[in-house]
Parts: structure tokens; sequence; C-alpha cells
């Protein structure tokens, strides 16, 4: 189905960005739909994306109190990069770094809730309703992000 | 009366130095193994956060898939701290904790 390179690295540093009106409508209701979790960080759906620095609960607590706006308001920053970047042909080093980190918190929430484990069959599971419809998404979002990630490897 | 005074200046300075210790000794940032991020992304993060060059990054990366768990970096605890948050912000699963 997909058999072309749908990120390619041009010469001028920027990316080019081959997407499918299907795939970005796609793209842009799951950016909605985290969008709308993050605004509660403590939202148990988003919890896998703030995970504990330390195992001592007071040490902990400081970390969170220093850290934790930093991380919701990056988040939130490379998350208006990618829904205002949606419908581009074209992105910067800076745009395309914020669609990689996007598509992987995309596949950590939707992962965490799909349980998916290192011996998740994806082919058999893939028939199955509700959840085989969720995990042809992870399956999509895990095949767009290994191309960012070879796009964007030094 | 130095021989009197001695060991109440060993018990005031010895917590002292254990203090000292205690505060030089450095922090690991320690990367865990998990179902959901790509080992291409974790490679990649290691390349971007640390500066490490494709072998190192992906020695580690190996390291955190087979045996569960890597030292990805050490330093004292606000360094450490700040490589934590920033691997966190890239989703991977990170902790800190003293070496």
């Amino acid at each position: 189905m997909f058999f072309s390179q749908q990120i390619v690295k041009r010469r001028d540093g920027r990316f080019g960005l081959r997407l499918r009106e299907g795939e970005r409508m796609l793209l842009r209701s799951l950016y909605d739909d985290l969008a709308d979790l993050l605004a509660d960080p403590d939202n148990p759906a988003v919890r896998r994306l703030f995970p504990p620095a330390h195992a001592d609960p007071e040490s902990e607590q400081q970390y969170r109190e220093l850290v934790r706006d930093q991380l919701v308001a990056g988040r939130a920053k490379a998350l208006d990069v990618v829904r205002a970047t949606l419908s581009e042909k074209i992105l910067t080093a800076e745009e395309a770094d914020a669609w990689l980190r996007g598509l992987n918190d995309l596949r950590l929430v939707l992962g965490t809730r799909l349980d998916v484990t290192e011996d998740t069959d994806f082919e058999v599971e893939l028939d199955a309703d509700e959840r085989g419809r969720e995990l042809a998404v992870y399956t999509y979002l895990t095949w767009l992000q290994e191309q960012f990630v070879e796009a964007l490897s030094p | 009366m130095s021989t009197t005074l001695a060991p109440a200046e060993v018990e005031v300075e010895q917590p002292l130095a254990d203090d000292e210790a205690e505060h030089d000794r450095p922090w690991v940032v320690i990367v865990w193994n998990d179902p959901i991020n790509l080992m291409s992304y974790v490679t990649l993060v290691f390349q971007k956060l640390f500066g490490y060059s494709l072998a190192r990054a992906t020695k580690l990366m190996l390291q955190v898939h087979n045996e569960g768990k890597a030292v990805v970096s050490s330093g004292n605890r606000e360094k450490s701290e700040h490589d934590v948050a920033r691997l966190h912000a890239h989703g991977l699963w990170a902790t800190m904790q003293k070496d």
C-alpha cells in the first residue's frame, strides 16, 4: 500500500513530506485527541508520557516540581507545531523534529492503551474488531515514525 | 589534653566527611526497555541528546533492549536531572540513582 518514501531529506536541509489526504486527516484527528488528553497532564491516559525519575518519593516530588511544567509546555509546543504543519509538503528541520516526537507520543499513548508488548502478534490481531482497527492505526504510526527516524538520522 | 580531645574531633568531623562524600557521589541515568519505543528511535535520541556516535548509541540501545536497561550518562544531580528530563521529553523511560 505504501511503497514510496513519505518523508525525504532535501539538499537544502528541509524535509519533503508526501502524505495522502486520508493520512493527514487521520493524523489530525489523532493529534486533536492527544491535545485534549494533554489538557489534563494527570489524566491516566497520558501518564506514560511523564515517567517517574526517582524511586524515592521525596526526590520524585522535587523532580516533578522542577520539570513537570516544562515537560508539559514542551509537549504542547511540539504539538502546536505539528498541528500547524499538518497540510505542509515541506518541513523545516525543527518542524520535522516535532513530528518525530509527536508520532512517538501518539504511539506511546495508543500503545499503552492497547497494552502492546514485545509479544503482540499484529498480523493475527489486526483481524479483530475495534482493537484490530486501533492496532492498524498503531502499525501505521510505527511505519511512519520509522521513516522520520531514517530521514532525521545524522 | 590532645589525647582526650582527639576522639571528640573525630566524632564532629566524621558526619561532615560523610556528607561531602554523599554530595560528590555521582548519579547515573538509566534508560529502561519498553515495548513501544522503536530501536532506531532510541538510537537516534541517544545521538541527538548526548552527541554519541552511531556505534556508541547503537551499543547502548542494544544493551537496553537485550538486558532491560543501560546507564546512558552520569554526573552530579543537576546534570542527571536535566538528562532525565530531556529523555522524558522524548518519551524514553529514564530514571536516575546514585552510583
